[in-house]
């Protein structure tokens, strides 16, 4: 090719009189049949709806398990399970929650909508975003394999040394634990590059840094964070992982090992996924609230200033999961200062939800009450971590089932109730469908009487003092009636629960056509066709305010946006890249086809790590050079991938 | 009899001794406010959507654009200011509860294991030194330091109507102090995940009046009493053989550390770190089968005839 090729500049079009485009579209862009097809496919909303049915499915696992410890702990002295399975239980479910759920349906959601939202035509490197879901994927499933073996993690989500440690725990099953994490964070690395990199380069010419929806803000900082925030906890996996299999001693307090730095690196890590597993999903509500509001929300600028604010303070915070470990009144009082303040830039997006509930006209459908609960719970949530954040009240609270209640009303509250709501407002865009409303509130109420039910109680368990993590409970403490109630909640619960699935597979049936709005909403994925077509955008558009769809009905700004008029990219699988503030047009690129490539790396590392669990060292190093292999494959340079012509001689 | 409250044993919310004391009132006000701030968010948006709520398709609905930022200004402001408050209540309590108002009379040292505790008793006289288990016997109205040590894992040393917790870690002596106000018994409990009976490791504290403790303290002190009768006598040779080297009873043989002293067993109101009652016919359960009331337990279930067994429960129940 030669420079003036690279060098051109896409035509602006308008739709109306350039027929043919969409038919080239089709072609360039369409997908290859079949299993094989689906296996070696790079599209974002194809992998982004991959990563929200296997969150869910994960979250109903998860589920089940957490029935299994309701009923064991309906009643005092209960033998329903062992003591080793119950801890394996209640640490498969820790994890398969914060883990396998809690990120991955969000980052589904976020790679569904980033490029729509942002009016790209996929992410900025969608080799990769297929490499991320696949090594989810395999994550996950070489941490379930734990559970066949009969070997699943028995030390908690948070897995404490020593126990972790071989002398107290010899079988396979914290290995599982330690590769399956270190595994699961490369996925999670590679997302996040993915999203900060989309975020900057991949708007729409003209949506300038301040006119992007809110969740993008939320999963770019969380990005952000991960970027900082993973490292941390593959290397304490990783030290566990040699401490455990060479004897090394980072952790082994005989041999002069601490430990206390396990705790720090793993909650210096995991403090801040409580952001990561959170501000995407108020990113979600902040973004589709609006919609039902039928007014823009309220202080833009205020809540984008709040969610990075959080994230910052978020890694300044981890020592108040150590309060009660001897660290000197001090130090501690630095972390406990630290905590309370973080609730300050938290309450900015509170109060602007309420304030634009309140001053809007609100349409009571399905997601709005979906939106309304998450308000609520965030709030009883966010005051109970309030109450953790003194130093003197946490010595009491901590480790009881207080802070069992608190946790699920901020991963519950804030996560699964704006996911439940999110999936009402964008079924219709990723399906053409509509999902049934009457049965939708139906549900919502079984599931949110369900969930106060089940963990409203559990804040009055823990001030009767019940340890957490016990798998059963003496009589006569005053701990019977508390738990019954949270477990007749858990039923409720659950119910809601499947009858959601329900009304999802019966939505995946209906007939009732979508429309590409039917929400009347005001971001630009509603621009496109429902389901959007493989390129998303037929042309890319052109944007100059943050509520496209709504120009024309809002004060102060004409109507400048125009759906079917804007930058003509047909004449390879190509897209736009804009500058990383003002989003001008910066360079065209060119996205990569479909590819096998991601798959197969991911199921060498696959065997990898499989090597390294069973110490079959020839096998984990087979592992280690077909992975590297299928990278040098992958990244060979190929000419039509090229960004610039070679400089003439 | 249990202090203060029978039917709720670990309820925390009005404390006992003094450091829980002056916990509760903090407790008690962050619950009060985040009741308060819970209710008033859910109210507005309550009463926001009921008040707004559009009879209108969403289509025709007219799209308002109302600056609405004096919310989010108000909103943070008043919280800021509530949360400022708190810090500096909370940074006070954190300082007072950080030694005991007066100094400690003495010493406890508890040694934490899977799953039971032990409290060693030391004195300037040695051969009043003396260790026990899961009932620890304090005076009223003195405060008593205890340092903590792990002999394994990391536990929890928690006492809810006396005090906060305090980590137990490996490698390292975490202390904390207790006060109790009245006499009686306060129900304490591993809060630190440790494996497989995490959930049946309680232990007692148990607050006597001064002088009642000065005797209790003397009488544990003493060695076992020399078993008499015909039963007791071929229990201790069982316990010798099968049982010495886990169990230290002082005056005879038996002088093994890894499970508790049983010099002075019956003293104690339950056994095996609160998992049952301590009497004639559980205590033969116990040395039947530790494993069915404790799975996964450090004692293991040993093959012990009938005879064996009677004799050796005939030995324990001399242990006064
Ligand atoms: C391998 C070591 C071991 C042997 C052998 C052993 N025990 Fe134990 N024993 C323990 C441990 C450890 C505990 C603490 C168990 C717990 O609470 O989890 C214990 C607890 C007890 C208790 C309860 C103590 C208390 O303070 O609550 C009694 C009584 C007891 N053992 C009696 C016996 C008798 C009698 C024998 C011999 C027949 C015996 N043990 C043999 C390790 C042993
Ligand atoms: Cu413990």
């Amino acid at each position: 090719m030669t420079t003036t090729d690279y060098d051109r500049a896409p035509r602006l079009v308008d739709l109306g009189s350039h027929g043919s485009l969409v038919g080239n579209l089709e072609d360039i862009w369409a997908p290859k049949p079949g299993l094989y097809g689906w296996i070696v496919s790079v599209d974002h909303k194809s992998i982004g709806i991959r990563y929200i049915v296997t969150a869910f499915i994960f979250l109903l696992v998860g589920g089940l398990e957490a029935m299994v410890m309701r009923f064991q702990l309906a009643r005092p002295n209960e033998r329903l399970v062992t003591p080793e399975q119950y801890n394996e239980l209640f640490s498969l479910h820790g994890i398969t929650m914060i883990f396998l759920y809690a990120l991955p349906v969000l980052s589904g959601f976020s790679n569904y909508l980033f490029p729509l939202v942002l009016g790209a035509r996929d992410m900025a490197f969608p080799r990769l975003n297929a490499f991320s879901y696949w090594v989810y994927l395999a994550s996950g499933i070489f941490l379930y394999a734990s559970l066949l073996v009969g070997a699943a993690p028995n030390d908690g989500w948070f897995n404490y040394v020593p126990y972790a440690l071989r002398a107290y725990n010899p079988g396979p099953n914290m290995d599982f634990y330690a590769l399956g994490m270190i595994f699961l964070g490369i996925s999670t690395t590679v997302g996040s590059v993915n999203f900060v990199v989309t975020f900057l380069r991949m708007r729409a010419p003209g949506m300038t840094i301040d006119r992007v929806p809110i969740l993008t803000w939320g999963t770019t900082t969380i990005s952000v964070g991960n970027l900082l925030a993973v490292p941390s906890v593959s290397l304490a996996f990783f030290l566990l992982w040699m401490d455990r299999q060479f004897g090394t001693h980072f952790f082994r307090a005989e041999t002069g090992g601490q430990p206390l730095l396990w705790q720090h690196l793993f909650w210096m890590f995991a403090h801040p996924w409580v952001y990561v597993v959170v501000l995407p999903a108020m990113g979600l509500v902040s973004d589709a609230l609006p919609f039902y509001c039928r007014r823009p929300l309220v202080g833009y600028t205020a809540v984008v200033v709040g969610t990075i604010t959080t994230m910052v303070l978020g890694f300044g915070v981890w020592l108040h999961h150590m309060f009660a470990t001897g660290i000197p009144f001090m130090a501690l009082a630095f972390f406990s200062g630290a905590s309370f303040i973080i609730t300050i830039p938290s309450s900015i997006a509170v109060f602007s939800w309420v304030a634009t509930i309140w001053t809007g006209r609100p349409v009571i459908t399905t997601a709005f009450l979906y939106f309304a609960g998450f308000i609520s719970m965030f709030v009883i949530g966010g005051v109970s971590g309030v109450a953790t954040a003194a130093v003197a009240a946490d010595l009491q609270l901590t480790d009881t089932y207080f802070v069992v209640a608190h946790l699920h009303y901020v991963l519950i509250g804030i996560n699964l109730f704006a996911v439940l709501g999110a999936l009402y407002v964008w079924f219709p865009k990723m399906t053409g469908r509509m999902l049934d409303e009457s049965l939708g509130k139906l549900t919502f109420w079984i599931v949110f009487i369900g969930f106060n039910v089940a963990f409203f109680p559990m804040h009055i368990t823990g001030l009767l003092g019940m340890p957490r993590r016990i798998y059963t409970y003496p009589d006569g403490v005053g701990w019977n009636a508390v738990n019954m109630i949270s477990t007749i909640g858990s039923v409720i619960l659950a119910t809601g629960i499947l009858l959601y699935v329900i009304v999802v597979l019966k939505g995946l049936r209906s007939t009732e056509r979508a429309g590409d709005n039917p929400w009347d909403a005001s971001s630009l994925e509603w621009a496109t066709l429902s389901p959007p077509p493989h390129y998303n955008f037929a042309v890319i558009p052109y944007v100059t305010s943050r509520h496209p769809l709504w120009e024309s009905r809002l004060p102060g700004q004409g109507a400048m946006f125009r759906r079917d008029e804007g930058l003509a990219l047909a004449d390879g699988k190509e897209a736009l890249a804009t500058t990383a503030i003002e989003a001008i047009p910066d360079a065209i690129l060119k996205m990569p086809e479909d590819t096998a490539a991601p798959f197969i790396v991911t199921l060498a590392m696959s065997i990898g790590f499989t090597g390294a669990l069973m110490h079959l060292w020839w096998l984990a190093g087979a592992g280690a050079l077909a992975s590297a292999l299928g990278i040098l494959v992958w990244l060979w340079p190929e000419a039509e991938l090229a960004q610039r012509a070679e400089e003439p001689q | 009899m249990l202090a203060p409250w029978p039917a709720t044993p670990m309820a925390y919310l009005f404390g006992d001794g003094d450091m829980a004391r002056s916990i509760s009132p903090l407790l008690q006000g962050l619950l009060a406010i985040a009741i308060l701030v819970a209710a008033i968010v859910s109210a507005l948006v309550i009463v926001g959507a009921w008040r707004q709520r559009s009879a209108l398709a969403l289509a025709d609905t007219p799209i308002d654009d109302r600056p609405a930022i004096a919310w989010i200004g108000i909103g943070v402001g008043v919280s800021t200011a509530v949360l400022v408050g708190l810090i500096v209540w909370s940074t006070v309590t954190m300082a007072t509860i950080s030694r005991p108002s007066q100094t400690a009379a003495f010493t406890i040292a508890i040694t934490a294991h899977r799953w039971w505790w032990e409290a060693t008793y030391r004195s300037g006289d040695t051969d009043q030194n003396f260790s026990t288990a899961n009932e620890i016997h304090i005076p009223v109205g003195a405060p008593v330091r205890f340092t903590l040590a792990s002999a394994d894992l990391i536990h929890s040393f928690w006492v809810p109507a006396l005090g906060g917790k305090t980590d137990v870690i490996p490698g390292q002596t975490n202390v904390t102090w207790l006060k109790a106000d009245h006499a009686g018994s306060y129900r304490g409990q591993c809060s630190e995940y440790c494996g497989a009976q995490h959930a049946h490791m309680a232990f007692t504290i148990v607050a006597d009046p001064p002088a009642a403790f000065e005797s209790w303290r003397a009488a544990q002190a003493k060695p076992a009493a020399i078993a008499q009768d015909k039963g007791a006598l071929d229990g201790e040779a069982v316990f010798q053989q099968r049982c010495s080297k886990c169990h230290a009873i002082r005056g005879s043989r038996a002088d093994g550390d890894r499970g508790p002293d049983l010099t002075h067993i019956m003293s104690r109101a339950r056994l095996a770190a609160g998992a049952i009652p301590n009497n004639a016919g559980w205590l033969s359960a116990w040395i039947a089968d530790p494993q069915h009331i404790k799975p996964g337990s450090l004692m293991p279930k040993l093959p012990l005839s009938g005879r064996e067994l009677a004799d050796v429960r005939d030995y324990l129940l001399t242990l006064k």
